[in-house]
């Protein structure tokens, strides 16, 4: 890849222009209009997967940078740039768009449904990469219009309350962020005479005062916490995860939700690091709830959809742990374990998603024996559930087990409540499988259809990233390294905090 | 050889890929011959890695081999690599020894199971988890084969999932052990937190500078593990369930191997108990409580399986007694002839089940020795080995333990023998009502076939694949199994008659293993007097159940009071106390809190604003747009102030 293709820029614009080139071509065939979305979410894919092996891992800092002056009388400008944290959330979202576009069967205005979903990829590959307040607002914005006519325009039953909803909840957190950065630009402007709106300049240059930075990270942190979702602002995600039609659950599940633990890393640490250090007990305390509360919840949902919508509670509060433990392993761990929720949990809601076009029903009751007729579903389910269990040598291992261990070091006792939840999650999927799966397959459940080869298209390659990041995650925690150990020295440089030496690591300091 | 470690728990590997692949296509029986194969090269592996281990100096015995890097992050520094001492090669040698044998067995007795393939595809990914586990060179890899010995404990309980018994007995154990773990856990984070490393050399090595206390949080944390992953006082409640697997698998699985892991973890960190002396004393009480607790069980149960399963958890109570009184080879002395005896009795109950078409309860059967006499005969050996008959090879071993004890604590040693006398007397009581007495099973029986083979103790119709035609018991012959199964019965039984004599050669093969090595001291006028009481009480518990069961001296309800045959009512206790409060909790939760106060809130909040709302809208324009329009006007409103000032 030449150094002078701008990919990042390319990044968000191939996605855009796909969905340009879909709402030009007739609305009747399904199969042109399927093929057209894949192609450009492949190529996304493409750029993506070039990206990751182009990235210097020894590198740290961000590369590829491509910055253009956009509104100069107010320091806005077009600037991308990916570290080692975004990175594999590039990838992710590189990876599942083309997966959420074939897979799931759409059983109305196609059209539609691939445009939005290619736009939406744009706004997700542009919150992963804005290197500008503006920008990333702005992105952050763009992604929920897609979202919303998704869920509003394919989904279930109770999709106009999700997505009012999901909606509301949003709007709150954004109002809120957008007074953040409105705040966070002039207040920099008057202390240093500089109008911009640039995140490196602002992280760097530290200029609030310390009892404002803590009021604009809360501003921040709001907006961000909706989109975790954190305890206790997540009942938006139920509702959306179990309305959306499945492609879209698989993308809020897979990204979006990612979107604000990346949020929390790239904007609350970075630009307001004391602030962060000294709520860290909050947002740990909040994150090991999240994980308890989650499973526990979980266990009852009688919705095999709304079970796994509470499993990424738990989990995304694992990330969370991760980020305010402040350690070497438990941010990496954070990061690629949004990684792998994101392949593991995606991977739930396809299966899901084909269980409900079999049977028409989510109800755990009403399912039940399917192992016996389905075996290689069964199977696939198994391995997709283990891996979300956290077994080892299954990818959601490895960022659950750095992010306890790291927050050991530094945060003990939340890492000691926050390890009780790996009993949790083995008792609410296993008990949801035994019901599914286990026991005599009776009435409509005896002729539930075997995994087709469509189906094992898609679930290929999500399956192959989950052993693969399981038995040798080395390769993409090597590149995420840099990034995370420059994260921890800025916090480090500019707040009171220091990483037990344990976590760092002899010789690193 | 040694290089060639790696293929040790390689071989299998590749079994399960090949067999996930192709299993279906190759059939019964050939996918079990493959998979016996591959643990058959396994254990020729091992025994040459042993050979080379055994050709260096004694405190050189050390090979450590690195694969690649599994998860290096700041100072953790966690490889895929193998750490090859005497013990690791003991307990890789018995596990692809014992585990090749009960291969072999499965390929018979699972023949005509229509998910014939499977079994051997989850069989071959538990012996290579086991071998990661043994074999592993950090804490961290060994729980990588910890759990995933856990998940084929969970395929294989479950294996038969029709039935929601077994389908819950999986679950079941799955989780329990889940409660150990989150023991284990803590203990690695731990272990990082103090040594800045999780693998075993620098961490064992370093061991002795430990303060007391740390220590003893390590041990007690990495003891929880093993409580859960062997079954002891008081998570042991998942291993009776277990039976609802195959039988292989209560023999490989269940009795020889991964119920020992605890164990073998416990001795693993010799060094770092022998700083922890409060722990140690904790381990050997739970030990041999939960020896004497599960043997009053066994004594009054009539499921064949589940008298050997209550015993595995009273025999693993010994080893871990053998474990807190620090006669660390003593645990594995007797973890190897258990793994004999006890894999063989389960491997001959499994014969008999086989031979009397499903049936396992005891009261049924009776002078099986006349038909099935390799059956009987092996098992006559399984038998005496376990109950401490000399000169057969738990009477070695458990003497051992014993002797531990004694000079441990005299009540823990009380103890341990009455333990002692209840385990010949159970062992007999089955002997005598399996292969003699009466032909019970000649009976006219009222119950249909179908009621016969629908209770959830059995075995279902699967394992034979012919088990319906037989019609009602009195039509039949027991039949003794065929070669497959009986040729590991044989061999296992040649072991379980006379692997004590490996006592004093693992002493001397261990001892580089231990921090301390463990010397008794009691002068040999006490051990000879104590090897006599245990001799004696051995005998007198065989003597008992020959009154009772032979002669019938006894009316059975006297002895098999119910409470015993309830198991003391431990799953009704932990149903009332654990589960249902769990589970309303969860309902509160899930039903009340989330729903309704947590959502109600929002949804509250929700609706005044939109009460709010409906008197300030003027325009009716969508709700996008409507929100767009806002984010625009409250935007340049704002950004018009800030310049404003700004300017």
């Amino acid at each position: 890849m030449s150094e002078s293709l701008p990919i990042l820029t390319l990044l968000i614009l191939v996605p855009v222009l796909g969905a340009a080139v879909v709402a030009c071509l007739p609305k009747g065939n399904e199969g042109l209009l399927k093929a057209v979305g894949v192609t450009f979410a492949g190529i996304a894919l493409a750029l993506s997967v070039a990206l990751v092996f182009d990235y210097r891992a020894d590198g740290g800092g961000f590369q590829f940078m491509s910055e253009h002056v956009w509104v100069r009388s107010f320091g806005i400008s077009w600037k991308l740039g990916v570290d080692g944290i975004s990175l594999f959330l590039v990838g992710l979202t590189g990876v599942l768009f083309p997966l959420a576009i074939l897979g799931p069967e759409v059983h109305r205005d196609v059209k539609g449904y691939v445009a939005w979903m290619l736009l939406l990829e744009a706004g997700c590959m542009g919150v992963f990469l804005s290197l500008d307040l503006f920008l990333f607002f702005l992105f952050w914005e763009l992604v929920l219009v897609p979202m919303y006519f998704l869920i509003g325009g394919w989904g279930y039953d109770r999709r106009i309350y999700a997505t009012l909803k999901f909606f509301l909840y949003t709007m709150v957190g954004s109002a809120l962020m957008l007074v953040g950065i409105l705040a966070v630009v002039f207040l920099h402007q008057q202390a240093t005479g500089q109008l911009t709106f640039d995140v490196i300049t602002l992280a760097e240059e530290q200029s609030l005062a310390s009892s404002t930075a803590r009021w604009l990270f809360l501003a921040f942190a709001a907006s961000f916490a909706i989109k975790v979702p954190i305890f206790p602002v997540h009942t938006w995600l139920p509702d959306a995860h179990t309305e959306a039609p499945t492609g879209g659950s698989v993308i809020l599940a897979g990204i979006m939700l990612k979107l604000g633990t990346y949020g929390f890393l790239r904007f609350g640490l970075y630009m307001f690091p004391q602030a962060a250090v000294d709520l860290a007990p909050l947002f740990l305390t909040l994150g090991t709830i999240g994980i308890i509360y989650g499973a526990v919840v979980a266990t009852m949902q009688r919705d095999l959809k709304r079970l796994v919508a509470y499993s990424s509670v738990a989990h995304l509060g694992f990330i969370v742990l991760g980020i305010f433990g402040l350690s070497q392993q438990g941010l990496e761990g954070g990061v690629i374990q949004m990684v792998n929720h994101g392949i593991s949990t995606g991977a739930l809601f396809f299966l899901v998603g084909m269980i409900y076009e079999r049977r028409h029903t989510r109800q755990i009751a009403e399912l039940g024996g399917i192992q016996r007729v389905a075996p290689v579903f069964a199977g696939v389910f198994m391995l997709v559930m283990l891996s979300s269990i956290g077994l080892p040598g299954l990818n959601g291992f490895v960022g659950e087990f750095l992010v306890l261990i790291g927050t050991f070091v530094t945060r003990r006792w939340w890492a000691v409540v926050a390890t009780a939840g790996v009993i949790l999650a083995a008792l609410y999927l296993l008990w949801a499988y035994q019901r599914v799966f286990h026991g005599r397959a009776e009435g409509a459940n005896a002729t539930f259809p075997e995994m087709t080869m469509r189906e094992r298209a898609i679930m290929a390659p999500l399956v192959a990233l989950i052993v693969f990041l399981g038995v040798y995650p080395q390769p993409v925690l090597d590149r995420i390294a840099p990034s995370v150990r420059e994260l921890i020295t800025h916090v480090e440089e500019h707040s009171d905090y220091r990483q037990p030496a344990v976590a760092a690591g002899a010789g690193e300091r | 050889m040694m290089h060639a470690v790696w293929l040790i728990p390689a071989l299998p590997l590749a079994g399960f890929l090949i067999l996930l692949a192709t299993g279906r296509k190759l059939g019964d029986p050939k996918a079990g011959y493959l998979a016996t194969a591959m643990m058959v090269g396994s254990f020729i592996v091992a025994v040459g890695v042993f050979f080379d281990l055994m050709g260096m100096p004694g405190e050189e015995r050390r090979f450590e081999q690195d694969l690649f890097s599994w998860m290096a992050v700041g100072g953790l520094d966690v490889h895929v690599g193998f750490l090859v001492d005497p013990l690791s090669v003991t307990m890789a040698l018995f596990v692809t020894g014992v585990g090749a044998l009960i291969h072999l067995y499965s390929v018979g007795y699972m023949h005509g199971d229509e998910r014939y393939p499977t079994f051997f595809v989850y069989l071959n990914l538990f012996a290579f988890s086991m071998l990661m586990l043994v074999l592993a060179d950090s804490f961290l890899l060994t729980f990588l084969g910890w759990e995933g010995v856990g998940a084929c404990s969970y395929f294989l309980i479950s294996f038969w999932f029709e039935r929601p018994t077994a389908a819950t007995a999986g679950k079941k154990a799955f989780v329990v052990n889940r409660v150990g773990d989150f023991g284990f856990m803590l203990a690695m984070f731990l272990i990082f937190a103090t040594f800045g490393s999780l693998n075993y050399v620098p961490v064992l090595e370093e061991a002795g500078t430990l303060a007391k206390g740390t220590a003893s949080a390590i041990a007690l944390l990495l003891f929880v593990g093993a409580v859960g992953k062997s079954a002891q006082l008081p998570l042991y409640v998942w291993l009776p369930d277990a039976m609802e697997g195959p039988t292989p698998v209560s023999a490989l699985i269940h009795a020889a191997t991964m119920v020992t892991a605890g164990v073998f973890l416990m001795v693993r960190v010799n060094p770092i108990l022998d700083m922890a002396p409060g722990v140690l004393t904790i381990i050997a009480t739970i030990g041999c409580l939960t020896a004497f607790f599960a043997a009053t069980i066994a004594c009054a149960q009539n499921d064949i399986k589940k008298v050997l399963a209550y015993s595995t958890v009273s025999q693993l109570g010994y080893m871990f007694l053998a474990v807190g009184s620090g006669a660390y080879i003593a645990a594995i002395f007797h973890m190897v002839t258990h793994a004999f005896f006890k894999a063989l009795l389960f491997l001959g109950a499994g014969s008999v089940i086989h031979g009397m078409h499903d049936e396992q309860d005891m009261k049924r059967m009776g002078a099986l020795r006349k038909w099935m006499p390799i059956t009987s005969g092996t098992f006559i050996v399984g038998w005496l080995a376990i109950a401490g008959v000399p000169p057969f090879s738990g009477f070695w071993s458990k003497d051992d333990i014993l002797l531990g004890a004694w000079e441990k604590n005299r009540l823990l040693w009380l103890i341990g023998l009455i333990t002692a006398l209840m385990t010949a007397y159970y062992m007999s009581r089955q002997v005598f009502l399996v292969f003699y007495g009466g032909e019970r099973w000649k009976k006219a029986d009222s119950r249909t076939p179908a009621e016969a083979h629908g209770e959830p103790d059995h075995e279902p119709a699967a394992t034979v694949g012919a088990a319906g035609d037989h019609g009602a018991h009195g039509d039949f012959k027991p039949h003794e199994s065929p070669g497959t199964m009986a040729a590991p019965l044989v061999v296992l039984a040649a072991l379980a008659a006379v692997a004590g004599i490996l006592k004093s050669p693992l002493e001397h093969w261990l001892e580089p293993v231990l921090a301390h090595p463990h010397h008794f001291t009691s002068p040999s006028g006490t051990k000879l007097g104590l090897i006599l009481v245990t001799t004696v009480a051995a005998l007198a518990g065989v003597g008992i159940a020959y009154l009772i069961w032979m002669r019938r001296r006894v009316k059975e309800g006297a002895v098999e009071p119910e409470v015993l045959r309830r198991a003391w009512y431990v799953d009704e206790l932990y149903q009332k106390v654990v589960e249902a409060p769990a589970r309303a909790f969860a309902n509160f939760s899930a039903f009340f809190v989330d729903a309704k106060v947590i959502d109600g809130t929002v949804n509250g909040v929700g609706a005044l604003v939109r009460a709010g709302g409906s008197r300030l809208r003027t325009v009716q324009s969508g709700f996008v747009r409507n929100y767009a329009l806002a984010v625009a006007v409250g935007a340049v409103a704002i950004l018009a102030y800030a310049v404003a000032r700004s300017a």
